[in-house]
Formats: C-alpha cells, structure tokens, sequence
C-alpha cells in the first residue's frame, strides 16, 4: 500500500492545486530556459545563415551586430583576391523603423550578395528567393507582411516575394532581405531637400575657395549627384563576408590579411563569441540570475508545502511509530510526495508551456537537453523539499498518538 | 513466544523531571500475566495507569525496571528504537480512549497496512483485514474513511487494527470511553475472547465498573502504586516503594 498515494487521495484539492502553482512556476522556469536559447538562437541565425568562414570588418570594430562598421565596396575585390579565399562579398544589415499601415514597423535589413546570394540559403516557408536584383525583399513572417505585399522604403517600393520562419535580428527585430543594393539604397535614402541643401553646400564650399572660382565647372559638379564625385565615397557596407576553399586553415588567411591596416578579421566561432558575448550577454545573464532565482523560489515553496501537508500529518506518523512502522516507511511517505508533487508539477509545467510559449511575442526555444536538465533539477529540488518535513517527522514521538 | 508468562514487569519506575520539579509517575510496578489473560487496570486520572501502558508498549522507556514479554527482557539496558518498533509491530496490539486511526487510510486500509508492516503480502494482509472487520462486524463500512463512521465503528476498527498483527500483548487504554454501555461490553467481551481464543495478554486501563466480570484480574492503581483488587486469578506482586 502506497501511503504517500493514499494521503495525497485525502488531500486531494489541496495538493492539486498546489502542484499547479508549483507547476506554473516551474513552467517559468522552462520559458526563461527557452526565451535564453531563443535569445541566443536568433542573435546566431544570420551569422549561421550566411555561412562565412572569415568576416572582414572595419578596423578596431567588433562587426556589424556589435557596432557600426563601415567599409568601401572595393574592399570584396581585395578580399577575393587573398589566396586560399574561394568566395568573397558584401555583407550590408542595418535596422529602421517605418510606419506601416499606421503602426511602427521594425525591421533588420539584411543585403544579400546578389547575384552569388539570392537567399535561395534562406528559411522560406513560402514564396521564392529574389530574381530580379532591384525591388524584390524577403520578408520574415513575425513583420505580418504578406506574400505579393509592397512596401514603399525610401524612394523605391519593394514587393515580399518570400516569406521566412524565425529569421530575426538579435534585438527580436523580424529581417527583411534585399540585394545589397537595395540594402544600402534603404539605409543611405534621404530626402530630396536634405539632398539638395548638401549639394548647395558643397557649391557654397567650393565657392570660398580659389580652385572653386577660378574652375566654374567645379563648382557645376560639386552640386551634382555625389556619385559622380571622385572624391566622395561610395555607399559604405557593413562588412565583408568570405568562404575559404575546402582545407584551408582559417588562421593562416587571417594572418595574411592582418597586415591590412584598415581591417579586422575574424573566423565565423569569432564572429559568433562576439555576438554572444556582446549584445546578448547581458540579457543571457540577466535571464540565468532570474532562472536561478525562480528555481530557488520552486524550491522553497515545494519545501513549505511539503512541510506543511507533513505538519497535518503529524498525528498520523505517531501513529505509524506506534504501531511499529519503519523509519523508511514514514520518510518514504513525505519523500514520495514531495517527489510525486515535483513530476507532476514538471508535467503541468511542460504541457501548459507548450501550448503558450508560441503566443510570446518572442522565440521561446525548450530544447530535450534544457527539459532533461530542469527535470534533474526539479528531482534534486523534490528531494531537498522533503528533508524540512523528513525532520519534523522523524522527531515526532509514537505517543504524541496517544495524547 | 512459549513463555507461559506473557508479561512480566519487575519494578517498573518512571520518574519524569529532576530536582524539585521531580514527579515519580510509576513507583516499582510489578505485574506478572499469564497467556491467555485478560486485565483491568483501574485507578483515578493521574495515577500512572497509561504511563504503566506506555512502558509496557515500548513507548516510553522506564527510569528503573525491567520488561519481559513472552520470555524476552525488552526495557533493560540499551536497546535501539528500531529494535523496540520491529517488537511493537509484531507483538503489541494498541488500542487507545480515542479511535486513532490514520485519517487517509479508509477502514480496512488502518488495518492492512499493519499486516504490510510485518511483511505480510498485500492480499494476505487485505484479506485478514477483511476478515477481522467482519467479525468486528465493521466489514459493510470497511471501505469508508474514518470520519464516515461512528465513534464505535472507529473503535471496532482499532480494535481490529490491534488483532491484525495477531499479538501477543494488547494494551488498551480506555478504550470503550466514547462507547455506549452495550458497544462498550462488546468490546470487553471482545478482548476476552480473543484473549482466550489465541492465548493473547490483554491489559485494560478502564474506568468503566460495569463490565468488570469480563476480566479475568483487576489491579488498581494510584499515585504511581500498583496493587491487585480482589480477583480469582491475580498473580501479581506488587512491590511498593
């Protein structure tokens, strides 16, 4: 005869209850586990999805998700150029906010090496990739854009021809992907009077000066398009993404290229720790301390209840000394319920935590390996619960019974 | 358990405190009860009697004093508790004033689970307290919980609780106190039989006059003193301190 069974039949509403608030807290638990793997999951998902063995940024920087970096163009072509490098290009990402449909829409634009990245690497779930290198975007679906939908950016409207699944920006922020260009396009537009105050006042600068005065067509292309200025730069990108022939060891082209005194190198795992260890780890910590701090709070709730429902049985567990019951029967008593309220508490947690993790607003990723871990916990929390009330039980004398 | 004697205490003492707030509970109790016996232990509230039942049950050691139940000296010298519990589940049977049985536990769960105890199968176990409920003529409620009997149903199911171990001792204290006359007989008469029936020593502390004529030796108690009434098969020496 299972007592601690028996016992909880008796206390059944009491007991029931309180694995369900053990079980929402434990569900907690779980979610800050996965909202931490989701955090981290979607800070990696470009960096893993664009497949570079070496990113080459702006010197001293720590790469586009960490800070800006700013690099010409022309920078691919020296990069191609590096032996041991099979594949160089742009890598352009950068997020801004529009108004759509009247609400605020953020979004991570990411540009895509057109013509060698179409996205066809992406995680579309529906639509295709991009075939045409202007006006075309793939949309994530957390930015509730549809499939044939156009979105006006800058000076140019841009068509959703693909859809992804949980391909956002380390802030949470849904990706939208472009050509490069298109990319640079949305992040450098400005508007048509912010351009023409520039180019007056590039006029007006080269004006005050000899050179301007005395070369009158100066001054007529000082006030033209910029990029017909040999002495302004390009659009900048963010970075410069390479593949590495098969076999090649990373470091050694690393090495090469450190001799480049306006670049920083670093290997995709590089590239990965940085990301990890910059923009998300203080959230990844934040949210490992209030992991903590809640299975610590399961825990002493588990071991007040525990403590209590044995406080009620008291009288009982005289009785059992009385009548000559084992110690192993009385401490299997209170351990089997205390073990019984922690499984079933992880149950409740699980099946509810399935069921509303996908409504967050934001990845919650519950992995096997975090679900077998947090199970252990909950096994190593049951039994510590149960020592309070153990105590309590075993200095219980057989005739308080009779009292 | 061939012992002819079922029960002998040897100047049994128990002083409870130490100093000027001293109380000498029990003062050189001697008793000697034969298989088969059944005993009422009477005296007025505070007079040692269910401290006497506690150091005979194992429960509460004494300051002085030996313990021997059927031929096995049990309170003399250091004995572990363990080893006291294991005696209690297999030889004492207990039956106390209020019902005492295990409130999450329905009926004949109070009285199998003392039949687990002693390392009896679930069946066997089940099915002797089923059969002790029935002769108690308890067994139409063995399925309900405590609170869904009457106060003489509880204490039938003690009682069966205190058979299912088959003791040799049973120590009952008061236990037709929250009984009816005729429940009440029917439980002294039920000591008696099983008494007779299985050679099984049965003290009774009581205060219940009327049914006196079904024990077979009456000691009277007071102040800790322990001497016998008139009875015709008293074999008791009382010693007095």
């Amino acid at each position: 005869m299972n007592l601690a069974v028996r016992d909880i039949r008796h206390s059944l509403g009491r007991f029931v209850l309180t694995t369900l608030g053990v079980g929402m807290l434990l569900m907690v638990v779980m979610g800050m586990g996965g909202i931490y793997r989701g955090l981290v999951d979607d800070a990696l998902v470009v960096t893993r999805g664009v497949g570079a063995d070496l990113w080459v940024v702006q010197r001293d920087t720590r790469g586009p998700f960490a800070e800006v970096s700013r690099l010409p163009r022309s920078l691919v072509d020296r990069v191609a150029a590096v032996p041991g490098v099979t594949d160089a290009r742009e890598f352009v990402f950068h997020t801004i906010q529009r108004e759509h449909r009247g609400k605020p829409l953020r979004m991570g634009v990411l540009g895509l090496g057109w013509p060698t990245d179409k996205g066809e690497g992406l995680p579309l779930i529906a639509g295709r990739p991009l075939a045409q290198n202007h006006f075309e975007m793939i949309a994530d679906e957390s930015l509730g854009l549809g499939l044939g939908e156009r979105l006006r950016l800058g000076k140019d409207t841009y068509t959703v021809v693909g859809l992804t699944r949980w391909l956002v920006a380390s802030g949470g922020d849904g990706i939208a992907c472009f050509t490069s260009r298109d990319a640079q396009a949305i992040q450098f537009d400005e508007p048509g009077e912010s351009i023409r105050l520039e180019r007056e006042a590039r006029r007006a600068r080269a004006d005050e000066i000899d050179f301007g005065r005395t070369q009158p067509g100066v001054l007529d292309r000082a006030s033209g398009p910029a990029q017909n200025l040999a002495a302004l730069p390009g659009p900048a990108i963010s970075a410069v993404i390479a593949r590495l022939m098969p076999g090649t060891d990373a470091t050694k082209v690393q090495r090469s290229m450190s001799g480049w005194s306006d670049v920083t190198t670093y290997t995709g795992p590089q590239q990965e720790g940085l990301l990890l260890k910059g923009s998300v780890d203080r959230a990844r910590r934040q949210i490992l301390l209030f992991r903590v701090l809640l299975t610590i709070i399961s825990a002493v709730i588990m071991a007040l209840i525990i403590y209590t429902l044995t406080l009620d049985k008291l009288h009982p567990i005289a009785l059992l000394k009385l009548i000559g019951a084992p110690t192993h029967v009385i401490v299997g008593l209170i351990l089997q319920q205390s073990l019984i309220m922690g499984l079933l508490a992880y149950g409740v947690g699980y099946l509810i935590g399935t069921r509303l993790f996908p409504l967050f607003p934001r990845r919650v990723l519950v992995t096997n390996d975090d679900l077998l871990r947090l199970a252990g916990i909950v096994l190593v929390i049951s039994v510590l619960a149960s020592l309070l009330g153990i105590w309590k039980a075993m200095r219980v004398a057989p005739n308080e019974a009779i009292g | 358990m061939t012992d002819p004697l079922a029960l002998e205490t040897s100047g049994l003492t128990k002083v409870y405190g130490h100093g000027h707030t001293e109380v000498v509970a029990l003062r050189d109790a001697s008793m000697r009860v034969r298989r088969g016996e059944v005993v009422a232990l009477l005296g007025p509230s505070g007079a040692g009697k269910s401290t006497f039942l506690l150091c005979v049950g194992l429960i509460n050691p004494p300051t002085r004093g030996t313990v021997t139940i059927g031929g096995q000296l049990m309170q003399d010298g250091p004995r572990s508790l363990g080893d006291l519990r294991r005696f209690r589940r297999e030889h004492i049977g207990f039956v106390f004033q209020k019902s005492n049985l295990i409130p999450f536990l329905s009926a004949i769960e109070n009285v199998q689970v003392v039949g687990e105890l002693i390392g009896r199968p679930t069946s066997v176990a089940r099915r002797r307290a089923k059969e002790l409920l029935d002769a108690l003529g308890v067994g139409k409620r063995a399925f309900n919980m405590p609170t869904q009997l009457s106060g003489g149903e509880q204490q039938r199911v003690t009682v069966a609780r205190a058979l299912a171990n088959q003791p040799s001792l049973i120590l009952a204290d008061e236990p037709t106190a929250a009984l009816d006359s005729v429940r009440g007989r029917q439980v002294m008469e039920l000591f008696r039989d099983v008494a007779h029936r299985h050679g099984t020593c049965v003290i009774v502390v009581t205060h219940d006059h009327r049914a006196l004529d079904v024990f077979d030796t009456i000691y009277e108690m007071e102040d800790g003193l322990l001497k016998p009434a008139a009875s015709p098969v008293a074999e008791a020496t009382v010693a007095h301190a």
